[in-house]
């Protein structure tokens, strides 16, 4: 299997060593070590929380620029996430943002939005189905799957095996291309999607478990957003319309995509933390009745994304204030003759979701773990236990498993090593160390 | 080392840190190798158990022992004890008040599940002084 390409990276030289990303990891794969953060690339999920707090701006997204696009692509086709219609303030129709777009230098666009619509109703098919796992949890956020993938293996087969709207979207426009524009090839074709958050990069660049993904690149919506704003201004508002309904562009927001299903039974968290409780309590058996899980990795959902502008909620009241200028639903599957619980193949991911849990074993000999795990517990037992993060671990027990694996050693805790040397000044100095 | 111990004490006024315990023991498991299905079997198991302590008994303690070729759980209360333990293995039957009902909880699956997720399941129980149910579940 080819290495996983992470869309989190750290800037060594901006990076101080402070602590604040150190604590806000969902999954504890950020360690300080000598002065600098690391990212244990095994266990990142690309989820874009220690982007948003590091104040030094050492955390960033690797997204593409628009300079990057290969000329050999003569055939530009972008893609818009929901997300971003509730970025601009000026914006006086979706048209305008559609408007400006082609004077970005794009060929064309393909509104994820109208992707969604049609996964909303291949996801309602789904759910007819008898033989399925509930509850279906969604496979939209692509953090949200790799954070199931690695800690929640057995929740695996409950993911949507249903490709992402901004994916489907991706293979939509390219197809439409190639009917609409028989003088090109298939290689002379791009998809760029403006993404809200770096999950969406590492999707791109990784795909969902074995579906590989047709996006060829994904651009910032923060870089965008200062390309756009001079022609969103300029755009004639009445113009061009929107080929999307309310009911796609609601999945920028948590319970967008949910609300979608017409079902009562369901649930949707934001933020990693509620994602993890809400994973924990299913895993548990807690929802016995529940039949779909959203779950977005960023608060608010994806108009939450690091990448995004506006504040997630402002974000989502703009969009809210689009619903009497569009319609519910403009897009459809349009199926004849065809069962209640038919989804067709061309939406289906290409091959099942496994899972790719990362080696968190401690040794691969039973009675050697357990001796470990018992000398964890001795070590956490001489630690502070006030999780200040000075010694690099996001949490005492962290710290206590890196000293057993032999990482770190215990005197890197400087509240230990102080009260060591409180209680036996003299003790720490060895005979050649002088007066 | 034969056996590798985790204690908790599970808290009765709360309905929200139950499953506090199963969170822990499914982290510590993964770190042992433990598979991913005793894994799951486990957590449910335990999930079930301390929501059963918190709504009939107060709360009490709960004991995870791991073994070479075994996890041994151990929940021990000290609350009303089980009347009629073949009625309370039934599926669906519950002496849940209904408060606990309106909440989601008290279908009448917590002793069904454990027993289902379990390779072996012993309950021992007094009235009025307090129940114990010990799990073993193979690896």
């Amino acid at each position: 299997m080819s290495e996983y390409q992470h869309s989190v990276s750290l800037d060594a030289d901006k990076c101080i060593g402070c602590t604040s990303c150190l604590r806000q990891c969902p999954t504890e794969a950020i360690r300080i070590r000598d002065g600098r953060a690391k990212i244990r690339a095994e266990l990142c999920i690309d989820c874009g929380n220690c982007i948003r707090v590091c104040q030094h701006k050492a955390k960033q997204a690797v997204f593409d620029r628009l300079e990057d696009i290969d000329p050999k692509f003569k055939w530009r086709i972008v893609l818009p996430a929901p997300s971003l219609y509730g970025q601009f303030d000026e914006l006086k129709d979706v048209g305008c943002l559609l408007q400006a777009l082609l004077r970005c230098g794009f060929d064309e666009y393909y509104e994820v939005a109208r992707a969604a619509e049609i996964i909303s109703e291949c996801t309602r098919r789904y759910m007819r189905k008898p033989d399925i796992v509930f509850p279906v949890i969604s496979s939209a956020c692509p953090a949200i799957v790799r954070l199931i993938r690695q800690r929640f293996p057995e929740l695996c087969d409950n993911i949507l095996p249903i490709l992402p709207p901004v994916e489907y979207a991706s293979r939509m426009a390219k197809a439409e291309a190639l009917k609409q524009h028989p003088e090109l090839r298939k290689d002379e074709i791009c998809t760029v999607f403006i993404s809200p958050c770096p999950a969406k990069t590492s999707y791109a660049k990784n795909g969902l478990s074995a579906t590989k993904s047709s996006i060829d690149y994904v651009v910032s919506m923060s870089d965008m957003y200062f390309k756009l704003l001079p022609y969103i201004k300029k755009a004639e508002p009445g113009k061009v319309r929107s080929q999307s309904g309310i009911a796609g562009v609601n999945w920028a927001s948590s319970g967008g995509e949910s609300e979608g299903l017409y079902s009562d039974r369901y649930l949707a968290a934001d933020g990693m933390v509620n994602a993890i409780q809400v994973l924990d309590a299913i895993e548990d058996g807690k929802f016995p009745h529940l039949e779909f899980v959203e779950l977005n990795a960023c608060p608010g959902g994806c108009v939450g994304g690091a990448a995004a502008v506006e504040n997630p909620y402002i974000a989502k009241a703009r969009i809210h204030g689009m619903r009497h200028s569009l319609p519910s639903n403009q897009n459809y599957l349009r199926l004849i003759n065809q069962k209640p619980d038919y989804v067709p193949e061309y939406v289906m991911v290409d091959s099942p979701i496994i899972n790719h849990v990362p080696e968190v074993r401690l040794s691969d000999n039973l009675a050697e773990a357990m001796r470990m795990m018992q000398r964890i517990d001795e070590i956490y037992k001489m630690l502070p236990q006030i999780d200040c993060g000075s010694c690099g671990a996001p949490t005492c027990r962290a710290f206590a498993e890196d000293v057993v694996k032999g990482e770190c050693q215990i005197d890197d805790c400087v509240v230990y090593l102080r009260r060591m040397v409180q209680e036996n000044p003299s003790g720490k100095r060895r005979p050649n160390d002088g007066p | 080392m034969d056996v590798f111990r985790l204690h908790f004490d599970i808290d009765g006024g709360s309905f929200a840190s139950a499953g506090n315990a199963s969170v822990e023991v499914k982290k510590t498991l993964r770190q042992l190798g433990v598979s991913n299905a005793v894994i799951r079997r486990c957590s449910i198991a335990m999930y079930e158990g301390e929501i059963n302590m918190v709504i009939h008994a107060d709360g009490g303690t709960a004991d995870v022992e791991v073994y070479p070729d075994r996890i041994v759980m151990v929940l021990e209360d000290h609350g009303p004890g089980i009347p009629d333990v073949e009625l309370a293995m039934k599926e669906g039957y519950s002496t849940a008040t209904e408060q606990i009902h309106n909440m989601g909880f008290g279908a009448g699956m917590g002793l069904p599940n454990m027993k289902r997720s379990s390779d072996d399941l012993k309950i021992e129980t007094k009235v009025g002084v307090g129940t114990k149910i010990t799990m073993v579940v193979r690896l």
